[in-house]
């Protein structure tokens, strides 16, 4: 049984003052996530993360399609024992401190021991501000005492939307480690970001989302690494000599060093004329498209069939 | 239900209130009103203690229901506007126990609110009589009158807020609250009309709108009257019966609400 599945999960906003008309921010989204998986959500800004992260925490319900957390509706809130959410930005109630704010959510779990919530705010670094009201906190802080309150019950599911946003280097570590403990203890995170080096390193599967729309599902692997784009060959001229401009598609030139990029089928025609200029060859490797190209490509992509789609609305 | 879930989010919905300044500011103002009162009770030799009683009733009454509306529109309201909504739903709270446990809380800060007044107000009778006499039970009658006229408001400004933005719902509220004031003349009007269509509207709306006129004693208990049994037993019933069916409706709007 899969810990997370949606069925044709679909979104529809009204959008505008007077004459509403619907804006589709999900469309007939199938996932399924799995028991133990730390599953990256990946999308540019307005793909439609928090979308779904909303309807999973039944904050907005599906204008068609379904949803399922760990075998029960997302309507059942009384799955909502087993689970622990971050919001985006998340924000608290601001005249409490952290230790009275995390005794308040551990209450609603029937959890009643200062222990535990002393445990979970040094788990998560705000041992020196725990007596500190929430609205003194910096966005960082925040962002901890959020990660706090989502994994103070003790919750077998995670779902944190933009974890990473926010935080300095330090903190980006540290969450990541953190979603790393989580796995150890056996629970299924499921998060969303739109910076993709941070699930680069720590998903075991992520999923492309953009204009709504799922574009792919799998290990980072699979989905990022799965074409080539060409080849690079580094190499030196001697004597500083220039090579010549149809060389290659792109030639770019660091220190005394020039960085040729050619696509997979002219690998060998170029190797001949670099030994004909008689260039030392540094180093030669595949190029990949960075994920931020991958993404824009998926952007345009879903751009081009919205418009030839008619641009339906 | 899960009771205790409510009084959880309720202790907390009084806490807040009770960081916030605004709470102090009443019971400072309404203090003020009373020792007014006393100023003016001892310039007017033989009427004090009816001025003292109408006097700190309406103060409790108009501090009172200032604090619900004010506090009741943004119960709700301010929970969705600062995300503070987004975890607390995501707790296994029903949206039904959050509606319910907000509107406890402000009713036990206007709980706490009133009873405070209410000392103040008995202070200033004691000062100007000396001593406590019979009739003063009957001010404590006019007390919670208000009270419950106030726990009616807070429902009708929580319910409001399920759905329209603060300045909507104080208007709405207060123009409930009006028009509730006059329900009873509603229907005499209704009475007097010939039209059996107007006279079913009238009907309507006298059994709608909140009927915050049979709760007006103040004048009755500054005068020493007394309240009859049969009135308090009736407001009561009539406060659990519409708070009940506000709340309810409250809990309806809410559950089916987008947060967006
Ligand atoms: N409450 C809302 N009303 C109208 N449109 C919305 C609302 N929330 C999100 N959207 C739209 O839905 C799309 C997806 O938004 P969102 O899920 O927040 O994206 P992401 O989290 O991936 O950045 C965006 O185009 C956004 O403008
Ligand atoms: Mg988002």
């Amino acid at each position: 049984m899969p810990v997370i599945a949606t069925e044709k999960l679909t979104k529809d906003y009204l959008t505008g003052f007077w004459t509403k008309h619907p804006k589709r921010s999900l469309d007939s989204l199938d996932l399924e996530v799995h028991e133990n998986e730390v599953f990256g959500f990946l999308g540019p800004n307005g793909a439609g993360k928090t979308t779904t992260l909303k309807l999973l925490m039944n904050l907005v319900f599906p204008t068609s399609g379904s949803a399922t957390i760990l075998g029960r509706p997302v309507s059942d809130t009384s799955m909502h024992r087993e689970i622990g959410f971050l919001p985006e930005a998340p924000y608290f109630y601001d005249y409490l401190t952290a230790r009275e704010a995390l005794s308040y959510y551990a209450r609603l779990f029937g959890l009643k021991d200062h222990a535990v919530v002393d445990r979970f705010l040094a788990r998560v670094g705000l041992t020196e501000a725990r007596d500190t009201q929430l609205r003194k906190f910096s966005k960082g802080m925040l962002q901890r005492f959020g990660l706090a309150q989502a994994i103070v019950h003790d919750p077998r599911v995670v779902f944190l939307d933009e974890p990473m946003s926010g935080l300095d280097p330090v903190g980006r570590r540290e969450v990541r480690d953190l979603i790393l403990e989580l796995k150890k203890e056996g629970r299924t995170i499921f998060f969303s970001t739109h910076i993709l080096p941070d699930a680069e390193t720590l998903c075991d599967r992520v999923a492309v989302l953009a204009r709504g729309r799922l574009q792919g599902v799998g290990s980072v692997e699979e989905i990022f690494h799965r074409e080539v784009h060409g080849v690079e060959i580094i190499f030196e001229l001697p004597g500083g000599g220039a090579p010549p401009a149809d060389l290659a598609r792109t030639v770019t030139r660091t220190g005394s060093r020039y960085r040729a990029e050619v696509g997979v089928e002219d690998v060998y025609a170029t190797f001949a004329r670099l030994e004909e200029l008689k260039a030392r060859v540094v180093g030669c490797s595949e190029v990949r498209p960075t994920l931020e190209e991958y993404f824009m490509k998926l952007v345009d992509g879903a751009n081009q069939a919205k418009q030839a789609g008619g641009g339906s609305q | 239900m899960n009771a205790v879930l409510v009084a959880v989010i309720a202790w907390n919905t009084f806490r807040e209130a009770v960081r916030d300044r605004v709470l102090y500011n009443l019971v400072f103002f309404a203090l003020l009103m009373i020792s007014a009162a006393i100023l003016v009770g001892q310039i007017s030799i033989g009427i004090e203690r009816l001025i003292i009683v109408n006097l700190g009733l309406s103060a409790i009454s108009v501090f009172g229901a200032v604090m619900a509306v004010f506090l009741g529109v943004g119960l709700v309201h301010k929970e969705i506007e600062r995300r503070t909504l987004y975890t607390m739903l995501s707790k296994p709270v029903r949206r039904t126990e959050f509606i319910a446990g907000k509107y406890f809380g402000l009713a036990i800060t206007l709980a706490v609110n009133t009873l405070l007044m209410t000392v103040g107000l008995v202070t200033a009778l004691l000062y100007v009589d000396g001593t406590l006499r019979r009739e003063d039970a009957a001010v404590m009658t006019g007390v919670f009158f208000i009270f419950l006229q106030l726990l009616l408001l807070t429902g009708i400004a929580l319910a409001f807020s399920c759905f329209a933005t603060p300045v909507v719902s104080t208007l709405g509220t207060l123009g409930l609250y009006l028009a509730g004031i006059f329900s009873d003349d509603i229907r005499t009007f209704g009475s007097l009309s010939e039209n059996p269509a107007m006279q079913r509207l009238t009907t309507f709306l006298y059994y709608v709108l909140p009927n915050f006129g049979q709760f007006n004693v103040i004048s009755a208990v500054g005068h020493g009257q007394s309240v009859p049994g049969a009135l308090i037993a009736g407001n009561t019933a009539y406060t659990l019966l519409y708070v009940t069916v506000t709340l309810i409706a409250a809990a309806a709007i809410f559950s089916n609400r987008n947060m967006k």
